[in-house]
């Protein structure tokens, strides 16, 4: 089930270094949302704060709310292991588990919790997880096989399959195509279409193209300078973004006259 | 403009080639240099310790096993007999109580240095793992010694003992060898196991302890080779036995590093019995076909090692 997020001025820290100033946006359920913005603006860092995994990292603290369908993922009570599982992510880097095979691989949320589903049970994932990752038809005859023995875009949609076999609401893509060739970055555009019937996309990209093409709504961020934090400069629905910007930065950032 | 100033590309010049040429050779031959030592050491060993496996009791040349099957009860001067099976045992059980100590409490060390390790606490286990490899391992013996002396009563000698003088010089050597493993566990699988809403104790469980695995059995088998080996402690500790002894916690035994110290020590045997076959260099005889046993429970170790490292290693290739 897809939900919403809302963010209230949420600042990001690297201990006492602030990455990201001032953030408050809206994602709307069912939509894929991009944002965009030169290197280091602090995108992926804001990404990583909307399932916690911000905190993985030692010294890195938030301040502000982020609000899921209205419950705050940063209440005190809010155990991050929880809000990780309503929240999947894919990776820039595809990632799959070099230990497990393929399907192992798709039941690896499963597994790693050891939560115990019957033969059953688990096939279906399996199945249902791959095909709604496009990888299904690709794959079937050889489930056992190393995870690892699959091309790049095939690993990628491999660790998309991954993500959606525990059924998150949201789903955040950090650059996940940057590592792949255009074939499986079309595959997998392609697939953030099917999958935004069922959940709220996120993704961080550096391409602009990708943006307009595969997005609802774009956000662009930007950076001052080196050492400043970066901040949400403007967001809007993606065709208003491509042809009539508000800010005057945008517009540079999008037709290239940026730096 | 390109470096190469000529207007052409030019042929790979005489210089270059024959710079390769000598590198080429220099290589193989500190890699040949290398080598000797080792074969010559693998070959003295064998071509002498075979010597008390191809003679048997009468002083016939008769290959037999006698030495892997008796203990040194109740043998005398240079007579063709004796063996070191009380000292295979007596290596086997110290070295695996001393692993049993050691694995978890280094890989733990490890596990926290690696996951959980943050400031000073951190520091400081890093400096005291570091003296601790240092530590000569005489006075890892004599620690043991003193402990148990406190402990068990004073002059209470027992594998367990030397056990725990292995341990002291073996746990080091785990830490450090299995941090390097889990550091070489990618960043990324860690974020793809958070990311699916595994808690971090799941995590460094599956994830990274399973990838690394492979590694890990090789870290326990170079730590347990770094102790097998080891006499001074022993012959503190553990002290020499004649006799067969299973009981770790009860009395002396015998190692075969300190068997092949005690045998050595004898030097030549006196024969002056015509009765019985007698041989006076039975005594040299038996400490290097010692050495031979354990240089092959090292190799079988290794083996094994190896066979984990295949069975877990990470699936690659289509």
């Amino acid at each position: 089930m897809s939900k919403r997020i809302d963010v209230n001025n949420l600042n990001v820290y690297y201990g006492d270094f602030l990455a990201v100033e001032d953030v408050s946006l809206s994602i709307e359920p069912n939509s894929v949302t991009a944002f965009i913005g030169p290197s280091g603006c602090g995108k992926s860092t804001f990404l990583r704060t909307l399932n916690r995994m911000h905190e993985v990292i030692p010294g890195a603290r938030v301040e502000g709310e982020v609000l899921m369908d209205g419950v705050n993922l940063y209440s005190p009570g809010i155990d991050p292991v929880a809000v990780r599982r309503h929240v999947g992510m894919v990776f820039q880097r595809p990632n799959p588990f070099p230990t497990m095979s393929i399907a192992e691989n798709v039941l690896a949320g499963y597994r790693l919790n050891s939560k115990r589903t019957s033969k059953a049970e688990a096939e279906e994932i399996v199945e249902t997880s791959l095909r709604a990752a496009n990888l299904w038809n690709e794959v079937k005859d050889r489930l056992d096989r190393p995870g690892s023995s699959l091309s790049g875009g095939q690993q990628q949609r491999l660790c998309i399959a991954r993500a959606i076999a525990i059924k998150p609401d949201i789903l955040l893509m950090d650059e996940p195509c940057s590592a792949l060739d255009p074939i499986s970055t079309l595959a997998i555009e392609d697939l953030m279409h099917e999958l935004k019937e069922n959940y709220t996309i996120v993704i961080v990209t550096h391409n602009m193209q990708q943006a307009a093409r595969v997005a609802d709504r774009t956000a662009f961020f930007n950076i001052a300078g080196t050492g400043q934090p970066g901040k949400l400069i403007e967001m809007n629905d993606t065709r208003v973004m491509f042809s009539a910007p508000h800010e005057k930065a945008t517009e540079d950032y999008i037709s290239g006259r940026f730096g | 403009m390109a470096i190469d100033s000529g207007t052409t590309l030019s042929q790979l010049s005489a210089r270059r080639r024959l710079t390769n040429v000598v590198a080429s050779v220099l290589v193989y031959a500190a890699f040949a240099v290398a080598l000797i030592p080792l074969v010559w050491l693998a070959w003295t060993v064998v071509s002498r310790g075979i010597d008390r496996f191809m003679v048997d009791q009468t002083g016939a040349t008769n290959f037999n096993l006698d030495f892997l099957q008796q203990s040194m009860r109740g043998v005398m001067g240079g007579a063709i007999a004796g063996g070191a099976l009380h000292a295979v045992w007596g290596t086997l059980l110290i070295t695996l109580t001393a692993a049993l100590i050691s694995v978890p409490i280094g890989l733990l060390t490890a596990v926290y240095l690696v996951e959980y390790g943050r400031g000073r606490l951190k520091r400081a286990v890093t400096f005291f793992v570091d003296v601790m490899t240092g530590i000569p391992s005489i006075v890892a013996g004599l620690f043991a010694y003193a402990l148990a002396a406190v402990v068990l009563g004073p002059g209470t000698k027992t594998g367990f003992v030397g056990a725990i003088a292995l341990s002291v010089l073996m746990i080091p050597v785990v830490v450090r060898a299995s941090e390097e493993m889990l550091r070489l566990v990618p960043n990324e699988l860690r974020e793809a196991s958070y990311a699916l809403g595994v808690p971090k104790w799941l995590t460094v469980i599956k994830v990274v302890l399973r990838t690394a695995i492979a590694g890990l059995a090789t870290a326990v088998t170079l730590a347990i080779a770094r102790v097998i080996g080891e006499t001074a402690p022993l012959l503190i500790a553990v002290g020499v036995a004649d006799s067969m002894n299973f009981n770790i916690f009860d009395g002396r035994m015998m190692t075969l590093p300190v068997y092949i110290v005690a045998e050595w020590r004898k030097g030549e045997a006196v024969c002056n019995d015509a009765a019985i076959a007698c041989l006076p260099q039975i005594t040299e005889y038996r400490a290097w076909a010692a050495a031979l046993t354990l240089i092959l429970i090292v190799m079988a170790l290794n083996l094994v090692a190896r066979l984990i490292s295949r069975l877990f290693a990470p699936k690659a290739g289509r």
